[in-house]
């Protein structure tokens, strides 16, 4: 016990105060429950799969400005594809912007590894290549979502002989998002893959001395960057019903989910659980803030203190750490 | 390729061309300038002449000062992502202030928060080692909220550019921007300073062995600091300057141009991991971008084509420029 505590101390850290803050919600908005923490979840979706999408960058020692383009580009090419189709067709639709989503992602490695310039500005490139590439796709916001996928993310789950009093406060949208990170992630940290991409990420030529192919786990890992990303594009448009151009402000979270996560810029360490605790903290403290009848522009300013602090606190932590052994 | 290397003579040649590009990375980057305005004048015959290229320089300028900040927080082996948020910070302020002060009171006003964020950002960087990236975008939304905030507090009093800023950020006098009377000093400044100085030097010290020169006796918290103030500095003056040139005072002001300022330092041939690169061809990668613009708005096409293109171009200009920086 002391020894899970000790290794994901990071990460229980977050998780109470994740708890702390939903206490803080209920004392200040008594009303707050379960359909408050349904839409949560909801709106945090999108977010904790840009967030998962940028954790494999920088576990891989790279880091993923595209992240955000890429899932508008994967969200105005499902919205495009449902529009006007019947509900069946989504079935494929899914599985093809999944893998369109892979294959841009493997596209930003092989880019990475062929014209051997810093993963930063490939995919600051690729930022503006994705981004024109949606707006070919569809010039304005359009398109449609099948009414299944709309409704997978709605509500809360029903599982028939348990209590509704339990049920109502897991919503669908919670198991939506634990099941695919976890079919995904689960199994590639535990393959010959995962380990080669936290290898890569902690020293590149101890990796490539060992004998982990380099260049090929780089294309992977942002391959599977780009899965994830593909899965928040689905995510956005399932959870307005269309598919829009322009990237919202997930680059920004996705990297400051990342830090607070305790996953090192710079890569080998950390793990996928503390990024998405933490995108589940930072906005719950912004709808604080706004229980708080905080004026929304002061928010930003409040989220960007937080993030700061919290950054500056944990260097400061890692500093004095590596001064006392 | 197999006969040029098979006979003997242009063996050494190609050799000799590739060291020349190597031992001088100005010139292949001028070379693509003068290609790239070859093929704008090729597309629309007559478009190059006086007043075309002072619009260029007029706009370039800005972009120029923007990268600036990228090339000499990048020679630390760093970067500031908050240029764009102090830049318009500057701008909103001086046209804001403007109305009731007098314009150099309202200029030192408008300059009052870069210096703010620049000394956060290198207290962060340098002293609890904050990666560059996270702590210039922490305090970039920080000062977004500000601003918002702001502009609750002054929307009824009205806005209003100071003609100076006009003058500097439109005006032509024989031909020349008058940016230029702002641009050149300040640009001969940084190539000095990064040239001649102590500071410079230990720019690049500290960019290519942080423990060397930490050994060496450089106190690397008062240089980073001393940096992130010099870089929040200069996009305060490029805010001023901006809104001088666009007169449309907006909470995005330079945001735009943030992503293509790194990109401008880093076809200019300045390392994103430090110790490498110069002010020289920071420049020239300014004016390659924005003459590049041009060129895709001339060309008849979309928005989402023009935008494919811009970046599959930067990604192959490094990669070209790092393949024969490299190549030695």
């Amino acid at each position: 016990m002391m020894r899970l505590l000790r290794r994901e101390g990071w990460v229980v850290g977050l998780l109470v105060l994740f708890i702390v803050l939903l206490i803080v919600a209920k004392l200040i908005q008594p009303n707050y429950g379960a359909n408050d923490f349904i839409s949560l979840v909801r709106a945090v979706l999108p977010f904790a799969f840009a967030v998962a999408a940028q954790t494999v960058a920088v576990i891989a020692g790279g880091i993923d400005l595209s992240v955000g383009s890429m899932m508008a580009l994967t969200s105005v090419i499902a919205a495009s594809l449902m529009n006007g189709a019947s509900e069946s067709y989504a079935l494929f639709v899914v599985p093809f912007v999944l893998l369109v989503g892979f294959g841009l992602g493997a596209f930003n490695g092989l880019m990475i590894v062929v014209t051997r310039v810093p993963d930063i500005v490939v995919t600051l490139a690729m930022l503006f290549v994705f981004q024109g590439a949606a707006l070919l796709v569809l010039q304005a916001p359009g398109g449609a979502s099948a009414e299944w996928l709309k409704n997978l993310i709605v509500g809360p789950i029903s599982i028939p002989g348990v209590p509704v009093v339990v049920t109502a406060f897991i919503p669908n949208a919670l198991i939506v998002l634990a099941i695919a990170l976890c079919a995904v992630w689960l199994p590639l940290k535990r393959s010959h893959l995962g380990l080669s991409i936290y290898a890569i990420g902690s020293h590149e030529l101890a990796a490539f001395r060992s004998g982990v192919p380099v260049a090929r786990t780089k294309i992977l890992a942002y391959a599977f960057s780009g899965l994830f990303a593909a899965m928040g594009g689905l995510a956005l448009t399932m959870s307005t019903g269309i598919g829009a151009p322009i990237p919202g402000p997930y680059l920004l979270a996705s990297v400051a989910a990342v830090v607070l996560g305790g996953v090192t810029l710079g890569g080998g360490k950390g793990g996928l659980m503390g990024p998405i605790v933490a995108v589940f903290v930072l906005r719950l403290v912004r709808t604080i803030l706004t229980l708080l009848a905080v004026d929304p522009n002061v928010t930003a300013i409040f989220e960007g203190t937080i993030m700061v602090s919290v950054v500056m606190l944990g260097a400061y932590l890692a500093m004095r750490g590596s001064r006392m052994p | 390729m197999s006969v040029t290397t098979a006979s003997p003579q242009s063996a050494p040649m190609r050799k000799r061309v590739t060291r020349f590009m190597s031992d001088y990375p100005l010139v292949p980057l001028i070379a693509l300038l003068f290609i790239l305005i070859l093929i704008l004048q090729i597309m629309s015959p007559g478009i190059i002449n006086e007043r075309w290229m002072a619009n260029t320089v007029k706009f370039a300028i800005p972009l120029a000062i923007l990268a600036a900040c990228q090339t000499l927080t990048m020679l630390t082996g760093g970067i500031d992502l908050s240029v764009g948020t102090v830049a318009t910070m500057a701008g909103f302020i001086v046209v804001t202030q403007s109305v009731n002060h007098d314009p150099a009171v309202a200029m030192l006003i408008a300059l009052a928060p870069a210096i703010i964020i620049g000394f956060v950002n290198g207290i962060g960087v340098g002293v609890f080692r904050v990666h560059p990236l996270i702590m210039t975008l922490g305090t970039s939304l920080i000062g977004v909220g500000c601003l918002q905030v702001y502009q609750r507090t002054v929307i009824a009093g009205g806005t209003k550019v100071p003609d100076f800023l006009n003058w500097l950020g439109t005006g032509v006098s024989y031909g020349l921007p008058n940016a230029l009377l702002l641009f050149v000093p300040l640009a001969a400044l940084i190539i000095y300073m990064l040239r001649s100085t102590g500071f410079g030097r230990l720019l690049y010290a500290v960019g290519d062995n942080e423990n060397a020169a930490r050994l060496a006796g450089v106190h690397y918290w008062q240089v980073i600091t001393a940096l992130y103030i010099l870089s929040s500095v200069l996009a305060g003056i490029m805010g001023l300057l901006y809104m001088g040139l666009i007169k449309a005072p907006s909470l995005s002001l330079a945001e735009p141009l943030v992503l293509p300022s790194v990109a401008a330092a880093v076809i200019g041939g300045t390392s994103i991991f430090g110790g490498r690169g110069g002010y020289t061809g920071t420049m020239v990668g300014a004016v390659i971008l924005t003459v590049l613009t041009t060129l895709l708005t001339i060309l008849q096409m979309p928005e989402g084509a023009r935008r494919i293109l811009f970046g599959l171009i930067v990604l192959l200009v490094t990669a070209a420029y790092l393949r024969i920086v490299e190549d030695r």
